[in-house]
């Protein structure tokens, strides 16, 4: 029982690790919590969803088309509801991300209906292993495998690659960095689509796993991914990555152990708990102000 | 009064000036936490529902008269608040936007699950005690403590830390203390609004307090202008009328509610009167009277 809460929390947690890591990149860089993110990731879920069923194609494929569509659609977002606010104050910025998320959220229901749509069962083939006393699909390993090689891309491209060093010259001190001679506005962009992206990859798998993709799907995701970066120590990555797992797996055994019908609440109030006794979060770096 | 005021207007437009009451007193509340207080807090649709649910309840399974209920609804609400605000106000940052929208979904699912607040069937039936004359007596007794707050030293210190905590920390304002002072009359009001709110419409369901409604409520504090008082008026009614003007567009409402915000956040970053001051207007008006009093002159 408790090793099979386990996967199944693992795999739930790591597809909240990555939209988690979305919130935390974009508020590490810009300080905004973009309530958008979650309507990203439901627009990631139908971009799959419609190239599977027009051009039956196979579920990677989905998963990587679905991804270059998010990136697209986070850096317009980022490009006509968040650069123009960028000298004002935070929570104007806010606002207009919550704009943006009504927008979107409203636009899928106008295109779609507001009803529960699923994949094809012939998506991907689900085969069932036995390990001992747990269950694991394959599913569940695609899931996993998927995420971890996005996560691990993702650990090269920050620490290894140019503009990963940028990103993270950014997320220290925008000013010092567009001192440095580095384009500001570009690294944002490429933040945004970068957290899309992966965010368009969680969006596709969750549909595939619950079998179940609708417009208003990002909402609890979105808060419950925001949590998860929170947990985790918002701005840092591996911090998002750490978050959503144990949010996932904490979730998963939550329900088992305690009510299903508290399953939204355990999620956050477990946040609540961890941040009264480290509010810089689980990987955070506690920061004292200097003036 | 009542009775007087149904013979002249149109219920539609009674409902609709209610509803703009309510919401007052529940952005005026929020208002002071996150407007002039500056913490950013998103669950106020949590505290909302805690009034709304003390409130009918204590009308339904007690018997109380509306006024108790209604003190009630803020005391309870305001408690709560204060216990949620005591750990996590100390801290600086958008830790209170997290922790209050956690909390708001805690309180939603709780009174999902709660036999007493009649789980996810809401509760029905709750005596229609509210109405024209109460909301509005209150919104203006808020309105007039209100701004004598802001004017007032603690106004200040309350918008000192909004400005810049460490200084004003500096300048010998406890701001844990106040912070939480703030948080405490905010949530008050939001008890008051939910308890209005359940005894306007007789029917309250734990789905009316999502996410949502905390956004809604935000959304007029800052489309008007943050902290000011007459900014906060204008959001709200805006913001209330928008959905019943929208109305011609049907389906589209939303898209274009959603659009609007960005639009209006792009235009006026700080809201609607968010950099409007006395003094600007008085002074603008005396340059343009002088103007034309220089022209009447060399016409003459």
């Amino acid at each position: 029982m408790f090793w099979q809460q386990l996967v199944n929390g693992l795999t739930l947690g790591s597809t909240y690790a990555l939209i988690a890591l979305g919130y935390t990149m974009v508020y590490g860089i810009v300080q905004l919590i973009n309530f958008a993110h979650g309507e990203i990731y439901m627009f990631g879920a139908f971009a799959g969803l419609f190239l599977v069923l027009t051009f039956k194609i196979n579920i990677f494929l989905a998963i990587l088309g679905a991804m270059i569509f998010c990136m697209l659609l986070g850096m317009t977002v980022e490009r006509v509801a968040y650069r123009p606010l960028r000298g004002s104050s935070r929570l104007s910025a806010l606002i207009s991300a919550i704009g943006v998320s009504i927008f979107l959220s409203t636009l899928m229901v106008l295109v779609r209906g507001p009803n529960v749509t699923s994949y094809p069962a012939e998506v991907m083939e689900i085969a069932t292993y036995n390990l001992g006393a747990i269950e694991v699909s394959s599913l569940q390993v695609m899931i996993l495998v998927t995420a971890g090689l996005l996560m691990l891309g993702l650990e090269v491209l920050v620490h290894r690659t140019k503009i990963g060093k940028a990103m993270r010259a950014c997320s220290q001190d925008l000013d010092a960095a567009r001192l440095m001679g580095i384009h500001v506005d570009r690294v944002i962009s490429f933040t945004f689509a970068l957290g899309s992206a992966l965010a368009a990859a969680g969006g596709v798998m969750v549909g595939v796993y619950y079998n179940a993709v609708q417009p208003y799907m990002g909402v609890m995701a979105g808060l419950k991914a925001f949590a998860a970066a929170v947990l985790g120590g918002i701005g840092s990555i591996p911090g998002a990555m750490l978050g959503g797992l144990a949010l996932g797996i904490m979730e998963n055994l939550g329900i088992a152990y305690l009510s299903s019908s508290y399953k939204d609440a355990i999620a956050f109030g477990i946040l609540i708990l961890v941040l009264l006794v480290r509010p810089q979060g689980l990987l955070g770096r506690a920061t004292t102000k200097k003036v | 009064m009542e009775a007087l005021i149904q013979q002249y207007i149109d219920i539609y437009y009674l409902q609709i000036l209610v509803l703009i009451g309510i919401n007052l007193i529940l952005a005026l509340g929020l208002n002071l936490i996150t407007g002039v207080t500056g913490q950013l807090s998103m669950g106020h649709a949590g505290f909302m529902s805690i009034g709304a649910y003390t409130s009918a309840i204590l009308a339904l399974n007690f018997g109380m008269p509306f006024g108790v209920c209604l003190l009630a609804a803020g005391i309870t609400a305001a408690v709560t608040g204060i216990i949620i605000g005591i750990p996590t106000l100390r801290l600086e940052g958008d830790y209170l936007a997290m922790v209050t929208i956690g909390f708001a979904e805690i309180v939603r699912v709780v009174f999902l699950n709660l036999e007493i607040a009649g789980r996810g069937l809401g509760l029905s039936g709750i005596p229609a005690s509210t109405n024209f004359t109460v909301v509005w007596l209150l919104v203006i007794i808020i309105v007039l403590l209100n701004t004598g707050l802001l004017k007032s030293r603690p106004g200040r210190a309350l918008y000192s830390i909004r400005e810049d905590e460490l200084a004003a920390e500096a300048s010998g304002v406890n701001t844990t203390r106040y912070k939480v002072a703030a948080f405490a009359i905010g949530t008050f009001l939001a008890g008051i609004g939910g308890s209005l709110y359940a005894h306007y419409l007789t029917y309250i369901n734990p789905q009316d307090f999502g996410f949502m409604k905390s956004v809604e409520i935000l959304n007029m504090v800052v489309l008007g202008g943050m902290g000011s008082i007459p900014g906060t008026i204008l959001g709200t009614v805006v913001l209330t009328i928008a959905p019943e003007v929208l109305r011609f567009v049907q389906d589209y409402r939303l898209l274009f509610y959603g659009a609007l915000l960005v639009i209006l956040m792009i235009f006026r970053p700080n809201g609607l009167l968010g950099d409007v001051r006395w003094i600007d207007i008085k002074r603008s008006w005396a340059r343009f009277r002088g103007r034309r009093e220089a022209r009447s002159s060399v016409d003459g």
